[in-house]
């Protein structure tokens, strides 16, 4: 891990797209197995934001730290195989190869990793099983309504057993029962796995699911504290929640 | 909607007279529920009687009272507390976010930092209903809805808000 315990690590970093800044200086840090939510209105960075600490485009400037490595020094090939060992991965959609089936999807980064196949096989049908997918492993992911395909698409992220999850929108297409649905499925497993998860949302349901938040504005991180004026609570004639007889401070519950 | 700490963070404006700060209230804050005399004279005496504002001598003139308060460094304190704390989240608090805004705006305060603040406790009341919602019983998960539904259009209101804040802050100060 590097510095400060965080597992992942973003430090003053800036990314343009041509003439465009996305990020002009952002900075924050992921514990090991915190499930962080990013927030931030459309198009505030925070999609590039993950991408950059997914190792997926280097930053212009600043560093990314992974556990204990500097990502943005990595050559292409290994942060590559960073991302196809030890990252997961959920969109809003388009991750899916439609052709295949929720089984071959799911064994697909387990075979590209040189899992034995039979084993690859089993392993999937395993995920699926945990997602609520039993007996659907041979559907085309084509055929199976959005909330199915996006749970293969959490089954096929977790299947490598991932060290961190990253997922930008990932109930962004889905009604809000069914988003809900998923949400939970992704939380309760990646609990039981021990598993970082960054959670791009716009969505402040979404973002609930989450232990922790960050606000992207204008290419910064916000870090959110509700911590207000803190005051002692002064007894039955103090008029807050607790004069029945808690003894809570104001501000800080 | 606290009334005495509106009409204080308005005294902390400028010292003014019972008239002038029921009309100010009113307009910005009244939304076709005036204040009343009473209330505003009653207000004033006990912000005075405890030791948030003073009195200035009577001034020849019409009405009932004629004095011109201002108000003190414990009124102050009192009106930055209030704007600094975040309201307890619930549904239809809108008018004390709103009065909040405004008065930060006026008095060239960090609104964005309050709102920031007020959805970091909206965020906080989210999880907490929603960790409610992933453990508990149907009816707690259609009561822990209900909430989330309403905070979170409290949520969207405070993100309108942020984004509209410098415009708000030249509506207010052109006023």
């Amino acid at each position: 891990m590097s510095a400060g315990g965080s597992l992942i690590e973003a430090r003053d970093i800036t990314k343009s797209f041509g003439q465009t800044p996305a990020l002009r200086g952002a900075s924050v840090s992921v514990a090991a197995g915190e499930i962080l939510a990013v927030m931030g209105p459309s198009g505030s960075g925070k999609s590039t934001l993950l991408h950059c600490l997914a190792g997926i485009f280097p930053p212009d400037s600043g560093e990314i730290w992974f556990d204990g490595q500097q990502l943005d020094k990595l050559s292409e090939a290994k942060r590559t195989e960073l991302r196809r060992t030890t990252f997961g991965f959920v969109f809003q959609f388009g991750q899916l190869v439609p052709e295949l089936t929720a089984a071959d999807n799911v064994a697909l980064p387990l075979l590209l990793n040189r899992v034995h196949r039979k084993a690859a096989y089993q392993a999937a049908a395993s995920w699926l099983a945990r997602l609520g997918l039993e007996g659907k492993g041979g559907r085309r992911t084509g055929e199976l309504s959005g909330g199915e395909a996006q749970r293969v698409a959490v089954a096929r992220a977790l299947a490598i057993k991932p060290k961190v999850l990253f997922a930008d929108e990932p109930t962004g297409s889905l009604d809000s029962l069914t988003g809900e649905k998923v949400m939970d499925l992704l939380v309760s497993l990646t609990r039981e796995e021990g598993t970082t998860v960054v959670l791009v949302t716009h969505d402040a349901r979404v973002a609930a699911y989450a232990e922790r938040e960050v606000v992207v504005r204008d290419g910064k991180v916000t870090t959110l504290s509700d911590v207000g004026v803190t005051r002692l609570c002064s007894g039955s004639a103090c008029g807050c929640p607790c004069a029945a007889g808690g003894k809570r401070r104001r501000g800080s519950r | 909607m606290s009334v005495p700490l509106t009409l204080l963070g308005l005294l902390e404006r400028e010292p003014s007279h019972g008239y002038d700060l029921k009309r100010e209230y009113d307009t910005y804050f009244g939304r076709g529920k005036p204040l009343p005399y009473g209330q505003v004279y009653a207000t004033l005496a006990r912000l005075a009687r405890d030791g948030k504002a003073v009195a200035g001598e009577a001034e020849p003139g019409d009405g009932p009272d004629r004095k011109r308060y201002a108000i003190t460094p414990a009124g102050t304190a009192d009106v930055e507390a209030w704007l600094a704390e975040p309201a307890e989240p619930e549904p239809h608090l809108q008018t004390v976010l709103f009065a909040k805004v405004v008065l930060a705006l006026m008095l060239g305060r960090p609104a964005e930092r309050y709102l920031d603040t007020q959805r970091a406790r909206h965020l906080r009341r989210m999880r907490e209903l929603t960790e409610l919602k992933r453990s508990g019983p149907l009816v707690d998960m259609l009561l822990a809805d209900y909430g989330l539904f309403h905070l979170e259009a409290d949520l969207r209101w405070i993100d309108t808000t942020s984004a509209r804040l410098s415009e708000l802050a030249e509506m207010v100060h052109a006023a």
